[in-house]
């Protein structure tokens, strides 16, 4: 991200972390009429501003919305679409549903894990790739599928895993 | 397509009609070949936008038909309509032209300009890009006379693939909000509405199949000045996706739905939980509302009347368990979505405390065609005791996967072979999974009932949310099992034991046996398990947990006890118990099984036997299909 300076009017220094919080105020302004059950959707919308939920970013949630941290903490690790850690540049889904197992996932699976030498979960040492499983995207007429970031690779094979990704390495 | 502020306001069923009126001359040329054009468009062809066709590359051709179009000069006499799921996902992506109705399948961005030659300019098909019937080799025009759709009976999908989904108009012109006008002429006896859907036989299309008309008036009955109603689309079954087609197809039906039932339970206000894995379903339903506000179908004073009534969508945020009434409800709340025990059920006590009614997106979108044609219409259809259609999701090793859209009681051989095409691969079939991981098998002594509630669970199975997967001889039964405890245990909330520690022990033993470590007594110790946690897990989560492997063992003990006894994997599926290897007679040292090894065990110079280092070989099989010339690989 880059932030234009004019010269001429030089910005207050702020504190990193001032800095981070500020874009959670347009999310307290949507949601501060729907007190009820606003929890997740703010959540929701702080992760997709920062890309995952950092202990400062949660706490300033906690106070703002009035919750003990605890519960915060409670429901955030209950959900699996919440991350408490930053995840990499592309975000690899491989898809587990029934309609991919009985198509082979699991070698789809594995031959990801071996390429990326993570476990589901898990970030590459250069940020590039976090592997993640799904339960079922629906696109089961395809399977077995994975998705990277928002597009859908279908009908995979094993020996088609590496290229795929290769076309994702910047 | 009318921006949504330039929808006018609707105030009672005079303009509801006007306006359909209005709207039918614009798309008369999907219905009737030799309508007129409207404004001088002669053609519209409708590209599928859903999710499957999406993943199979139809955005590219919606692009491609822009461009090409536009450099003919023919982008203001043809429409280009992005449409919802037309069915047949294993042929996307597929599109179809009017007036012509022709109905093409499997394209590439390169064919689009061919298709613009012929079948625009010229009128004429083009047969390679034709559905070709499997055993005739006929190319066939019409889709609806493919057989995937022939023994279909699409009452409830009428819209999914023939309307833009992000214009209300055209639900309109399909008699769209039609029932919601009958339903509010008639807002002073709601209880003839309800007798509606009580004659219709309805049931909870979610998996349960609790009669639905008894559950709206247990919550219209219940006191309280505010109540809630729900719409579970948490379709959280992997292998399902009928929910999600309904949604990214024909969204306002299922709007229409719940404001007829907010209308007769006499709630204010309405909830879609979703699937934040469905973003397509999620934008679709959000343009839905912003529609259906504008035009005064949904908010203050519905269609000029004093019944108000608002839908909001929450998104969820991935937990498999809140498809659970009690947990959904938690989750809506804002807390971790976990059941509690009931009673007291939501009908009397739900969201935030208020009688809630619950049903999913099937049951709310059958509303409207139950109000609209009548109870005794939609009763016509099914059996005895299951009435209407259902919508199953085919998908596994069958050759035609997709939505269809049945009769209940049609006989699930008639599913998977006349719709379905049989199995892929010209393979042997094996069972039939439906009702996802609550749900059991079928195997092929058992595909000759009807399919409707009753047989089902007769049968040891469950309709479920409706997604088939079929199996074949290359599956694992104990694997298939094994696949769909990890999945129940992974998703269980661990509130009760018996689900957390029960699921737990029983994956554990069906990953003993999977490995080749099972012994003697393994599969009665599964049976009492099974049985304990049946009656004593908190919530249906827990309680059907059990049924994948209690089916399986029912139909396939053969394969259980060659896993344990024998230690063998007769679809030599389990990784553990199987080895490939090369047999050096055969191989003619071509190479190809080496090129393709994604990680590199095989090794061997060109034209002399290969080997395969089997501390590398991860078993994917990869070189097993690739060796085509000799076929000198095996598995054992």
């Amino acid at each position: 991200m880059s932030v234009v300076v004019s010269p001429s009017n030089p910005p207050e220094p702020v504190s990193p972390h001032a800095l981070e919080l500020a874009a959670l105020e347009p999310i307290f302004e949507t949601y501060q009429n729907a007190a009820r059950g606003s929890l997740i959707p703010v959540l929701q919308a702080a992760q997709e501003t920062y890309g995952y939920l950092s202990t400062t970013v949660l706490e300033t949630i906690a106070s703002r919305l009035n919750f003990p941290i605890s519960q915060i903490y409670g429901v955030v690790t209950f959900y699996s679409q919440f991350r408490l850690a930053p995840r990499g540049k592309h975000v690899i889904r491989a898809c587990q549903g029934t309609a991919c197992h009985v198509r082979d996932s699991s070698l789809v699976l594995e031959t990801l894990k071996s390429a990326l030498g993570v476990t589901p979960g898990g970030t590459t040492a250069d940020l590039q790739f976090t592997l993640e499983t799904v339960a079922c995207i629906g696109a089961c007429s395809l399977a077995p599928v994975m998705m990277i970031d928002n597009e859908a690779h279908g009908r995979l094979r094993p020996d088609r895993v590496r290229a795929i990704l290769d076309k994702y390495r910047g | 397509m009318r921006k949504l502020e330039d929808l006018p306001r609707l105030n009672g069923v005079m303009d509801l009609e006007a306006l359909k009126s209005r709207v039918l001359p614009r798309i008369a040329i999907r219905r009737d070949p030799k309508a007129a054009p409207f404004n001088d468009v002669t053609h519209h062809v409708m590209i599928c936008g859903d999710t499957g066709c999406a993943s199979s590359g139809s955005k590219a051709i919606i692009e491609t038909f822009k461009e090409e179009l536009a450099a003919r000069n023919l982008d203001k006499t043809v429409d280009v309509v992005v449409i919802g799921c037309h069915g047949f996902c294993e042929m996307g992506p597929l599109l179809v032209v009017y007036p012509d109705d022709f109905y093409y399948i499997r394209l590439k961005p390169d064919d689009v300009a061919e298709i613009i030659e012929e079948t625009i300019i010229h009128r004429r098909p083009v047969p390679k890009f034709l559905y070709h019937d499997r055993e005739t080799m006929r190319p066939i025009v019409h889709y609806q006379e493919i057989e995937f759709y022939a023994k279909q009976n699409r009452i409830l999908l009428a819209n999914c693939g023939h309307i833009n989904p992000e214009d209300v108009e055209e639900y309109i012109a399909n008699d769209g909000y039609k029932a919601l006008a009958k339903a509010l002429s008639r807002r002073d006896d709601p209880l003839s509405l309800l007798e509606e859907i009580k004659k219709s036989g309805l049931r909870g299309r979610g998996g349960g199949g609790f009669p639905t008309g008894r559950k709206w008036e247990l919550c219209r009955e219940a006191p309280g000045d505010v109540k809630y109603i729900i719409c579970n689309a948490d379709e959280g079954d992997p292998g399902a996706f009928m929910d999600r087609s309904l949604m990214e197809g024909d969204p306002h039906r299922l709007l229409e739905g719940m404001i007829i039932g907010g209308l007769v339970i006499g709630a204010k206000e309405g909830y879609i939980y979703v699937r934040a894995e469905y973003p397509i379903a999620v934008k679709r339903l959000k343009n839905a509302i912003a529609q259906a506000e504008a035009l005064g179908l949904l908010g203050d004073n519905v269609l000029g009347t004093d019944f108000s009534f608002k839908i909001f969508v929450k998104e969820g945020a991935g937990a498999f368990v809140c498809g659970e009434e009690t947990a959904l409800i938690h989750s809506i709340e804002g807390q971790r979505g976990m059941p509690t025990s009931r009673p007291p059920f939501p009908a009397v006590s739900g969201l935030w405390g208020q009688p809630t009614n619950n049903n999913n997106v099937e049951t709310w979108a059958n509303v409207p065609g139950i109000i609209l044609r009548g109870g005794e219409w939609f009763a016509s259809f099914g059996t005895e005791k299951s009435k209407g259609t259902k919508v199953f999701a085919l998908t596994g090793k069958i050759r035609n996967t997709g939505l269809a859209e049945v009769s209940m009681g049609l006989t699930m051989r008639e599913i998977i072979y006349d719709i379905g095409g049989g199995v892929q691969n010209n393979k042997k079939f094996k069972a039939v999974q439906i009702g996802g991981p609550s749900g059991g098998c079928l195997p092929e002594s058992m595909i000759d009932r009807p399919v409707d509630y009753d047989s089902l669970i007769e049968a040891g199975a469950m309709m479920g949310s409706g997604g088939l997967v079929v199996v074949d001889e290359d599956t694992c039964m104990v694997a298939l099992a094994q696949f769909f405890l990890s999945f129940t245990r992974d998703e269980s909330c661990g509130k009760c034991t018996p689900c957390r520690e029960g699921t737990t022990r029983m994956l554990n033993i069906l990953n003993n046996i999977t490995k080749g470590h099972g012994k003697a007594g393994d599969i009665e110790l599964l049976e009492e398990l099974a049985k304990n946690i049946k009656i004593s897990a908190l919530c249906g989560l827990g309680q059907t947990s059990p049924n994948p492997i209690l089916s399986t063992l029912n139909y396939f003990r053969e394969e259980y006890k060659a896993h344990i006894y024998e230690k063998r994997c007769p679809a030599h599926h389990c990784v553990a118990l199987i080895s490939y290897w090369i047999d050096p007679d055969r191989c003619i040292g071509c190479g190809a099984c080496r090129k393709k090894c994604p990680v590199q065990a095989i090794d061997g110079s060109a034209k002399k036997p290969h080997t395969i280092d089997v501390g590398k070989c991860i078993k994917c099989g990869v070189c097993f299909t690739a060796c085509r010339k000799t076929r000198a690989i095996f598995k054992k």
